[in-house]
């Protein structure tokens, strides 16, 4: 007799111990923001501060596949990259804070997070500048024979930018195992995708240049983990590099100065998107297949929370950066 | 004369030109809908329409570009860079086509393009995006790069930039946005590029500075009156071309000059300005050019360490009172 199918039959298995990693991983880099939020209103953060929230499965499904030698580099909106590739929460709040322990000394700042010991190559903030070197860390990959390979974050307002087109056609003519990633969040900043792209289906461009491509719901964690494992795949076979276009959301403003919804998009889309949050679903997803029981979340849910309470008061602990610090770094000293 | 802001008189300078010259228009990113990203556009693409003001992808050298091409043919396009660090991406279109096509064309081409948006040091915006960026075009010829200071001085510039025939690079200064201060409400006020202003007078010592350092040192001249030195400060406006006589006869009055930047000192303006002085004016001279500048490093991001890179109201001061050899504190 056939049974009748109920949602537990179809929900995939989840090992738990990947849901633990995912959810604890998304969960950090949202935790985080919000409090980085609150330290920004109170003027412990400066200047500009790029908030991911709405967008952490990318982050965590795509670095989740990467080998720990691998490397990853980024925009200006890199915090939870960065977090994902390993770095210490506390390192990298004391560099939002300006701090003499921030991972960059304090120097860089939200926008230009880096971390040589986790391949973290950057918080670039020039729109379209990091792509190219993103290839050229693929040429010296394969310069080195190795069988690494470097993911590159960037947003839908890179793709207009001659940079975007210049470094894939290159990655392709060369096959540098690069995979170009795009957060396809609808806006650059205030401008909607469709004011500013001939071809509104960002994956197909990987076409143009015969780069493996294609789009993934950027708000599933395990559907960026899989297209990313695909094309790492390939990227280390023979250095095919690939074109994925996440799509995805950001929830807050653009910046902590632009409003969450402001002229450029409705209160109603912004709620709308908000019923996709890519946590609650993968939470509700893990809870439903069994692989984490409502306790095991609880947990996570503690220890993250204990986690950024930590990074928040060690960046509060750290003294400035000596004055002297201001002429040091510019040139590499022996 | 009506009080506004910095921005507004910017506003208003656009406003003007874009009714009185079919031909101009203003394109960039964030410049209609988003009525610009530091609000200088607001309102413009309500009153002249998307065919005029004109949003763009970001693809600075694409856009800047398509400027140039426009302006070839006789349109006099406005480009904004939402701040001028991404003018580093146009910088081929600007430096190689912009300033040098009426030179190759042997005069038949020219290009009356304004390129415009803010630069300057900000505020812990860290090193890619607070910078003094007006070295990168001053050096050229061909260029004409203006920096003005004055709610009063963004108009009356800006007018004459767009009238101009040739290339402009006209960087505000992103910090002064929110300044207040008198200007005419004739639609005919312009103040000529290439003319430099006496913003006081003094006797003991000339100041050179513009945007931020110019408020500084107005700060520093009037905190060394009570120590009995009489500072003149010259705000240049226009840095190419650059009115020496102004500035040379200054020097003749006081006979000591200090020049202030933002921008690191290495080949800045100060270098510019104290090599005219010293070459037109040397006998005059009481004691050797000082310059104060930025320190030589990229922008840090970190508060204390920004603080020390920026030249301050007390570091002119000291400079100052040494080129006046005055002890003092
Ligand atoms: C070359 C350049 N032009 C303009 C900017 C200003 N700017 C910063 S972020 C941004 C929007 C980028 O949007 P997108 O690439 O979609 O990334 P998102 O912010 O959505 O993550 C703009 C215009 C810049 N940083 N660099
Ligand atoms: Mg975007």
């Amino acid at each position: 007799m056939a049974k009748t199918l109920n949602h537990q039959d179809v929900a995939p298995v989840i090992e738990p111990a990947l849901a633990r990693k995912l959810l604890s991983q998304m969960m950090l880099i949202r935790r985080f923001e919000e409090k980085a939020a609150e330290a920004y209103a109170l003027g412990k953060i400066g200047g500009f501060l790029h908030l991911s929230i709405g967008e952490e499965a990318v982050a965590a499904g795509a670095i989740s596949v990467l080998r720990p030698d691998d490397y990853a580099i980024s925009t200006y909106r890199e915090h939870g990259h960065c977090l994902a590739k390993g770095s210490d929460p506390k390192r990298v709040m004391a560099e939002l804070y300006g701090r003499r322990d921030g991972l960059s000394k304090g120097k860089g700042g939200s926008m230009h997070l880096f971390d040589k010991t986790h391949g973290f190559l950057g918080g670039h903030a020039i729109v379209g500048a990091h792509l190219p070197l993103a290839a050229g860390v693929g040429f010296a990959i394969k310069y080195r024979g190795e069988d690494r390979v470097i993911v590159c974050f960037f947003g839908d307002g890179a793709v207009p930018q001659g940079e975007f087109h210049e470094a894939l056609n290159i990655a392709s003519l060369w096959k540098l195992p690069v995979i170009f990633i795009c957060e396809n969040n609808r806006y650059a900043m205030g401008t909607a995708l469709e004011r500013a792209l001939a071809e509104t289906e960002i994956y197909k461009l990987g076409r143009s240049y015969r780069m493996p491509c294609e789009p993934v719901d950027g708000m599933d964690v395990l559907a960026v983990r899989d297209v990313v494992a695909r094309a790492v795949e390939r990227a280390r076979a023979d250095g095919t590099p690939s074109l994925l276009e996440a799509r995805t959301y950001r929830f807050r403003g653009h910046s902590m100065r632009d409003p969450a919804a402001a002229v450029y998009r409705t209160k109603e889309e912004v709620e709308r998107e908000r019923l996709r949050d890519p946590i609650v679903l993968f939470r509700a997803r893990a809870l439903e297949s069994g692989a984490l029981t409502e306790s095991d979340v609880a947990d996570l849910e503690k220890s993250v929370n204990d986690t950024v309470d930590e990074a928040v008061a060690f960046a509060d602990g750290s003294p400035e950066p000596p004055e002297e610090w201001l002429l040091t770094d510019i040139y590499k000293k022996d | 004369m009506a009080v506004m802001t910095y921005r507004e008189a910017l506003n208003q300078a656009l406003r003007e030109e874009l009714r009185r010259d079919e031909r101009v228009f203003v394109i960039g990113e964030e410049v209609g809908l988003y009525d610009g990203a530091y609000k200088v556009t607001q309102g413009l693409l309500k009153e002249f329409g998307a065919k005029r003001i004109v949003d763009t992808p970001i693809a600075e050298s694409g856009f800047t570009g398509v400027g140039i091409g426009a302006a070839m043919v006789g349109l006099r396009p406005v480009v904004e860079m939402m701040t001028f660090n991404f003018a580093l991406v146009a910088l081929d279109q600007i430096v190689n086509a912009a300033a040098k096509l009426s030179y190759m064309s042997g005069g038949q081409f020219n290009v009356p393009i304004v390129i415009r948006g803010p630069g300057g040091p900000a505020h812990q915006l860290a090193a890619q995006h607070s910078q003094s960026m007006e070295v990168y075009f001053y050096h050229v010829p061909g260029l004409k790069v203006v920096r003005p200071s004055t709610p009063a001085d963004a108009k009356g510039l800006l007018k004459s930039a767009i009238r101009d025939d040739n290339p402009v690079v006209f960087i505000e200064s992103e910090t002064l946005y929110g300044i207040k201060g008198e200007v005419p409400d004739d639609p005919d006020f312009t103040i000529p590029l290439g003319q430099a202003v006496v913003r006081r007078e003094g006797r003991d010592v000339t100041v050179i500075a513009y945007t931020g350092m110019l408020y500084r040192a107005l700060e520093a001249a009037e905190a060394l009156e009570k120590e009995g030195i009489s500072v003149e400060i010259v705000d240049p406006r226009t840095l190419r071309p650059m009115d020496v006589p102004t500035i040379i006869g200054s020097v003749r009055k006081t006979h000591r000059v200090v020049v202030a930047e933002a921008g690191a000192g290495f080949a800045g303006m100060g270098s510019e300005i104290s090599a005219f002085i010293t070459e037109q004016a040397f006998d005059d001279l009481d004691a050797p050019v000082e310059r104060v500048t930025g320190a030589n490093a990229p922008m840090p991001y970190a508060k204390n360490l920004e603080r020390a890179k920026t030249p301050s109201k007390e570091k002119i001061m000291a400079a100052v009172r040494r080129v006046c050899y005055a002890n003092g504190s």
